[in-house]
């Protein structure tokens, strides 16, 4: 094939938690994608890019896990997850991680740099010129910690979509993965926060682009009855495309 | 200070049911980002001062031993005195030592959380001699008998309605028996309190915010001049202080002095900086006849040298914990020890022990709010990780946890069996959440799948 005219390679990493609990995002990945021109292939010898070890202080598992997953999507042009803290492991921590193995950090280093969020990779890398329609419906935006700081994504999801500004957008929602759990009440009270600047929004529809934060804080409106809806930005993303 | 680490747990739980101190953490939330935001939007240098900030401490705690001599050296010359401790009973005892030397019977306290980490109050009561703090919020917390809360506002966990009632009650017996209730009048009634005290104390105790090696000076800032008063009016002036507080030079000092209030209050300049440099000259028209520095080790020089050197980089300016959600939620007393809050639970592990302090690090999503307004650039997440390293390796983080996550690590690292894994657990969720996250549930809904798990669709497909 002709390589000016070849569709860069892109190794979708769908994330463990998307994987179990939202297979939708992950497809919606998939079709914008697509969309944008890519060769998407979706590598089964994938699970989780290993940010429970990590965080819990489990380097010896952390390790093992980062070099599958350099494995894995090294061969890409691309690899691309619709979560920010995912590619925040891979970008800014697989480097860390394997460190002291100067083969391996060069492959880790490598990796991080074609290593991409879903947004950043479609406005940043391949420059996705659609014409994305108004949407219907008030959506507000939460900015994943990760993201925002690790990666640096603010600008991109608002450049693809219109989206509300919450107060403290900026702010952790109290995910935190294993912290949710093991400091279970500060993590509630941090979401409850969060939930109530999304309500005084008045939004009809709170996205991220992390589906991490979006179990926490759907969690957190539905405990308080709320009709808010919770959707992944890929899925309304993929929606607003699909639409007739 | 005794510390209290180990039952952060029930500390935070108790702190996020105590409406008082959650309607105090409410305002706290909002009032001092802002107003670091605004002065940092002011000042278009803020960042390239962060960078020289780092190299100016950095390359300080590299020639720590250097400057420390400089400084010494510097002191004694103007007639003063310095005194290394390594451990915090070695410098109470100084300090001790020190005041009974003058036959102290009162001493007044400027802020030092040095003073805290060294529990300096109670030995010095232990001694007979009566300290009387004078920074405001130092004050209120001596009546309350409570420990601060925060390093740059220690009781702002207290309402205005608790300090008229502390008032009222310590005051009532020194004539002041109306209730006050308005900021102002409060204030005006401690000072009043606290003016004679000035002048009857026989040796005054400050903190200091940096040394400065050149010119063999201590530099204190307050936005209420009680160091001043406190420094000048006794005949004894003890600087109580650690040793990472040092800096080469003047033009250094400036550098950092431009990013502490900012960084702290969102102030220019806080509203009163003091350098002092030994004791009274001849022909000074006042000043202390005798000046002594106590420098606190504490743990800090097994740091130099590690990764975690960076740390010894704080100037203690705040900003982290007012920007940090967890301090916000559960408020600084939880953390059971002098520093609260990231810097909190990034140093105090090596203070005072991982295994007394395993929570403090652990109790952190990772946001990194702290880490991105930190003038000198701490990297406080990254700290907190190494002491996860240290507490899983050293079988001090709990053994249902890490069996949990060896077992998934397993799985995680064998995609076959994972797949199994996930289509039962896509199954099971489906009907209940599982019985281990009870901490998630008891205030949110537990997440269900949507159906079967993204990798068994695809495989359905053929991978396609
Ligand atoms: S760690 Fe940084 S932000 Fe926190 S108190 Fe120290 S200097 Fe300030």
């Amino acid at each position: 094939m002709d390589t000016v005219t070849k569709k860069p390679s892109v190794g979708l990493f769908v994330t463990c938690l998307i994987d179990l609990f939202r297979p939708s995002a992950a497809f919606a990945t998939l079709r914008l994608l697509e969309m944008a021109g890519c060769a998407v292939s979706v590598p089964d010898t994938q699970t989780c890019c290993g940010q429970p070890a990590y965080n819990a202080g489990d380097r010896k598992s952390a390790e093992k896990i980062a070099k599958t997953v350099i494995e894995t999507f090294e061969a890409f042009d691309y690899v691309v997850a619709p979560s920010g803290s995912c590619i925040g492991m891979l970008r800014c921590h697989y480097p860390e991680i394997v460190k002291t193995n100067k083969a391996w950090r060069e492959r880790a280093e490598n990796l991080a740099k074609k290593s991409f969020e879903l947004t950043e990779f479609l406005v940043d890398a391949v420059k996705l010129e659609m014409k994305i329609p108004q949407p219907a419906r008030r959506i507000a935006m939460h900015d994943s910690c990760s993201a925002l700081r690790e990666l640096g994504v603010q600008r991109q999801p608002r450049q693809l979509l219109p989206l509300t500004e919450i107060e403290n957008s900026d702010r952790c929602c109290g995910f935190g993965g294993l912290f949710s759990v093991k400091y279970g009440d500060i993590s509630g009270q941090m979401a409850d926060k969060k939930a109530a600047a999304i309500q005084a929004s008045g939004a009809e529809v709170v996205t991220s682009c992390d589906f991490g934060c979006l179990m926490n804080i759907e969690g957190r409106l539905k405990r308080l009855g709320s009709d808010i809806k919770v959707r992944h930005i890929a899925e309304l993303l993929a929606e607003i495309l699909d639409a007739p | 200070m005794r510390p209290k680490s180990h039952a952060f747990r029930s500390a935070a739980k108790d702190a996020l049911a105590d409406e008082t101190l959650q309607d105090a953490l409410k305002l706290f939330a909002t009032g001092f980002p802002e107003k670091r935001r605004k002065a940092v939007a002011a000042l278009p240098e803020f960042e390239a001062l962060r960078e020289a900030a780092v190299l100016i401490k950095d390359h300080t705690l590299a020639h720590l031993d250097r400057y420390l001599e400089q400084f010494t050296d510097r002191v004694e010359e103007a007639g003063g005195h310095v005194h290394f401790c390594r451990t915090a009973r070695e410098a109470r005892e100084t300090v001790v030592a020190i005041c009974r030397k003058q036959g102290a019977r009162t001493v007044t306290k400027g802020k030092s959380m040095v003073g805290e980490e060294i529990a300096l109050n109670e030995a010095l009561e232990a001694a007979g001699i009566t300290p009387i703090e004078t920074d405001l919020g130092e004050y209120i917390l001596q009546l309350a008998k409570e420990p601060p809360s925060h390093i740059i506002g220690p009781a702002l966990h207290k309402t205005k309605d608790q300090v008229s009632d502390l008032f009222l009650e310590h005051h009532t017996p020194l004539g002041f028996d109306e209730r006050q209730e308005e900021g102002e009048a409060l204030v005006a009634e401690a000072r009043q309190i606290l003016r004679e005290k000035y002048f009857a104390a026989d040796v005054g105790i400050t903190g200091a915010n940096f040394l400065v090696a050149e010119g063999g000076s201590a530099v204190i800032v307050t936005n209420e001049g009680n160091g001043d008063l406190t420094m000048t009016c006794p005949n004894t002036h003890i600087v109580i202080t650690s040793i990472e507080k040092m800096v080469p030079t003047l033009a250094d000092m400036t550098v950092l002095m431009r990013l502490l209030a900012r960084s702290a209050t969102g102030q220019t300049m806080s509203v009163y900086t003091t350098l002092v440099s030994g004791p009274k000259r001849k022909d000074d028209l006042d000043g202390p006849e005798n000046f002594h520095v106590v420098l606190l080790d504490g743990g800090r020089s097994a740091l130099l040298g590690t990764e975690q050197q960076d740390l010894l980089r704080c100037i203690k300016c705040g900003a982290c914990m007012n920007h940090c959600p967890v301090y916000g939620a559960v408020g600084g007393h939880a953390y059971g020890w002098v520093y609260p809050g990231p810097i909190g639970a990034a140093l105090n592990p090596a203070l005072i022990g991982l295994k007394e302090s395993r929570h403090l690090p652990e109790a952190s999503t990772f946001c990194g709010a702290c880490e991105a307004v930190c003038p000198v650039k701490i990297p406080l997440p990254m700290i907190f990780r190494h002491w996860r390293n240290q507490a899983f390796e050293k079988n001090i983080t709990p053994f249902f946890i890490r069996m949990t996550l060896k077992l998934w690590a397993f799985l995680a690292l064998r995609p076959r069996l994972y797949r199994r894994f996930a289509a039962f657990a896509a199954w099971g969720l489906k009907k209940s959440p599982p019985p281990f996250v009870k901490g998630w549930t008891d205030a949110r809904d537990f997440p269900k799948p949507e159906g079967r798990s993204f990798h068994a669709q695809w495989q359905k497909r053929g991978g396609s």
